[in-house]
């Protein structure tokens, strides 16, 4: 009694980006016109005069369940490029110990009026939830919910790909480490197998793995040279602390001498091979600093691109609420 | 009061019987089947011409929430909600607050339920205290209270060994044990089924694991202690196939299973739709097979509601953070005849999972029909066809996965004790 796939939360019925919440059922198209909107205002931080003005009157709010000043800056930075204003929420846990419920905290954000909801938030599903329950003007980022996905992380790394290796259909891409608990790779997986690479593989331990990573279209390596052989992307993930606790690893060393990512095990990759992070970086437990500093990673340009694929995204969220006010007629 | 129930299909499954045949009821007692009694005249006469004439249903597990849990539902509203889709015996989760885990609790529940006259409701005692897991529950007195079995609801056992003692006490007095077979460990704070959609969705997961290896434990001491255990909503493929290898061994176990995991499976919780955040999760097709499968052949002799009823904010959450479960009492007819519908079990199999397949694990004498049983039945029209809709539902929780579904089966009359506490308005 399987239901049909539910419908497209995150496009209007003109098929434009209403909501943005994971990869997950946008097409290649829609994926290109981000990367190609993100390559008009990634040349804008170098000028003299930094600003565009196409969110100009707009509010946007950054909603951050889990704290990460990171991820929230480049937003804000991103918003305020696009002449937005923008209002800062941490909430924490804070809201929800005080017994007021996330609904609670949605209608009072709401209040005040924002266009746009940028989410960040510890459980998967926060963002559809969200998006499921708030105005129908106002638009919903996901900036990270639980395992789920992050999807403006995956597309500054694919705009970063793009940016080093052109097309996408000839590239074999690994991503090592803590897939399982890693809303980051899912979402880079679901990007890069719609923008139609050759290969995705997943490396690391049985116990970082989802049961059924084959599902997410990834071949599995436990093997980290033979996950790397040939590449021509690899992407390290980010291995939290608290995996030693749950019996998920022995300890960091042994992780460092498997899945550690060293030159000597790089040289298996293609020659001109890209190594990714989306950061912060544990050195000496993901990765050598030798790589992470050396010629081919791209770690810090990720973090540049980063916002211009957060302007375009919010850009066109918010295009499409002009649908939604031309088809109204009577709003302003 | 007497009532004569005419011209329906009478189906019994405790009997056999399968048959147009007339019911006669005089106070609260059935007093024939087939031809009136001589001398018998019936103050009502209900034509059930073209009509399913069945034993009241029998549920074995639904949260009635009352006391503690007003917010989500009342032993008035349940009751209500029970006697509109033809049950009339449900036995109700101890996990209330107060636990129902001494003999004055079980006396509130049944008194009140006793005034209200909709259903009967039978209480399960608690086989911990508090449902704490460590400590007995005070059972000798919970049974001569009246509770005709005891459960830990969905809280965990502290350990093996308090297992073990809880299942030799309770069988000191003859108590069936009902226990729900979960590792806790291995359910690592899971939410949905460990497979496909979990691992795309992000969402923690419970592998099928948490159950069998509970399973395993469980029938080890069930053995060991010479114990009645029944299983409670079973959901996996392995632990059906270790139920009925050990009742092929000779040893007394059952299981029930709940009558939504006959239909949905993970692929349902695409969307993040919390109503199907339920415990145990929505496993695989293949999963949801077997299960169908097990009822067919009566390895799993019952099909329950496992009816829990929310308020709107326990569900109006991220999916991990909704409250379990659903609000099951009025789709538990129409699910068990979506099954007739669908070719898994023909009508008499299907309405014995309700009735006296629950009954018979208890030792009840209810959920059939003969001279001087209990007078409950239940009255459908198998023929006509209603449709879900969840502000329309009778019970306080009106959280469903099924709000639009389209049932087979209208109940016309629900007879409880002998009195008509249902009558339907022939509207589908």
């Amino acid at each position: 009694m399987a239901s049909l796939r539910p419908p497209n939360l995150q496009l209007n019925e003109h098929g434009r980006l209403r909501h943005f919440l994971t990869i997950d059922g946008l097409g290649r198209e829609l994926l290109t016109q981000i990367l190609d909107t993100a390559e008009s205002f990634a040349a804008l931080p170098g000028r003299p005069v930094k600003k565009v003005p196409l969110l100009r009157g707009r509010i946007i709010t950054n909603l951050f369940f889990e704290n990460s000043t990171r991820t929230r800056t480049t937003f804000e930075l991103a918003a305020k490029l696009l002449s937005a204003d923008v209002i800062n929420f941490n909430i924490g846990t804070s809201a929800t110990s005080k017994g007021e419920t996330l609904l609670d905290t949605l209608r009072n954000i709401e209040a005040m009026h924002s266009d746009m909801f940028v989410v960040r938030h510890g459980q998967s599903g926060a963002a559809h939830f969200i998006a499921e329950h708030a105005a129908p003007r106002v638009s919903v980022i996901n900036a990270g919910d639980g395992r789920h996905a992050h999807p403006t992380q995956a597309m500054l790394d694919m705009f970063t790909i793009r940016k080093h290796k052109g097309d996408f259909t000839p590239l074999r891409v690994a991503i090592v480490g803590d897939v399982l608990h890693s809303r980051v790779a899912r979402s880079q997986i679901l990007a890069l197998n719609t923008l139609g690479v050759t290969e995705v593989r997943v490396v690391g331990p049985r116990t970082l793995l989802p049961s059924e990573a084959r599902v997410l279209g990834v071949h599995v390596f436990h093997d980290l040279e033979d996950g790397v052989r040939d590449v021509d992307v690899v992407i390290m993930l980010r291995l939290q602390n608290e995996r030693m606790d749950g019996a998920l690893l022995p300890n960091e060393h042994e992780y460092f001498r498997l899945y550690g990512l060293t030159d000597e095990r790089l040289e298996a990759a293609k020659p001109d091979a890209i190594v990714m992070h989306p950061g912060p970086i544990n050195r000496g437990i993901e990765m050598d600093s030798a790589v992470a500093d050396g010629p081919r990673s791209v770690i810090l340009q990720q973090v540049s691109y980063g916002i211009a694929v957060r302007m375009a995204v919010m850009s066109m969220a918010m295009q499409s609420q002009a649908d939604l006010h031309s088809d109204g007629g009577d709003a302003p | 009061m007497s009532i004569s129930i005419v011209n329906g299909r009478l189906v019994d499954p405790a009997h056999g019987i399968d048959d147009t045949l007339d019911v006669h009821i005089d106070g609260a007692q059935v007093v024939a089947v087939g031809d009136a009694p001589a001398e018998f005249t019936a103050d009502e006469v209900i034509d059930a011409a073209g009509c399913v004439v069945c034993p009241g249903l029998v549920d074995l597990a639904a949260g009635l929430r009352e006391p503690g849990y007003e917010h989500k539902a009342t032993l008035a509203s349940e009751a209500t909600a029970a006697a509109a889709t033809g049950i009339t015996t449900v036995l109700c989760t101890p996990d209330t607050n107060p636990v129902i885990d001494n003999s004055a609790v079980v006396e509130l529940v049944h008194r009140i339920a006793r005034k209200l006259g909709q259903a009967r409701i039978l209480a399960t005692g608690a086989l911990t205290r508090g449902l704490n897991g460590e400590q007995l529950s005070e059972m000798a007195a919970l049974k001569q209270a009246g509770c005709v079995a005891v459960s830990n609801a969905h809280h965990p056992l502290g350990s093996t060994l308090v297992e073990r003692r809880a299942l030799e006490y309770a069988s000191t007095f003859g108590l069936t044990v009902f226990l729900r077979p979960e590792d806790r460990h291995l359910r690592a704070g899971g939410c949905v089924h460990e497979g496909a959609v979990a691992t795309r969705l992000g969402l923690p997961s419970i592998p099928s694991a948490a159950e069998s290896v509970a399973v395993a434990r469980d029938l080890a001491l069930a053995e060991t202690c010479d114990a009645k255990v029944h299983f409670r909503a079973l959901s996996t493929l392995t632990a059906v196939r270790m139920l009925s290898d050990a009742q092929a061994a000779g040893l007394a176990v059952t299981a029930d299973v709940a009558a939504h995991q006959l239909h949905l499976t993970e692929m349902d919780v695409e969307g993040f739709d919390a109503e199907c955040h339920v415990s145990p999760p929505f496993r695989t097709l293949a999963d949801r097979d077997a299960l169908r499968r097990a009822v067919a052949d009566g390895t799993i002799a019952a099909i329950c509601s496992d009816h829990q009823p929310h308020e709107p904010d326990a569900k109006e959450r991220p999916f991990p953070e909704a409250e379990p479960g659903i609000s099951g009492l009025e789709t538990l007819l129409g699910l068990t005849l979506r099954l007739v519908d669908e070719g898994v079990v023909d009508l008499p199999t299907a309405l014995a999972r309700v009735t006296s397949g629950p009954a018979d694990i208890l030792g009840l004498p209810y959920g059939r029909l003969q001279i001087g049983a209990p007078a409950d039945v239940c009255i459908f029209d198998p023929e006509q066809r209603w449709t879900l809709r969840r502000d329309a539902m009778h019970s306080e929780g009106h959280n469903t996965p099924f709000d639009g579904w389209d049932f087979p089966g209208v109940v016309r009359y629900t007879i409880f004790n002998g009195r008509v506490v249902f009558r339907g308005t022939g509207d589908a």
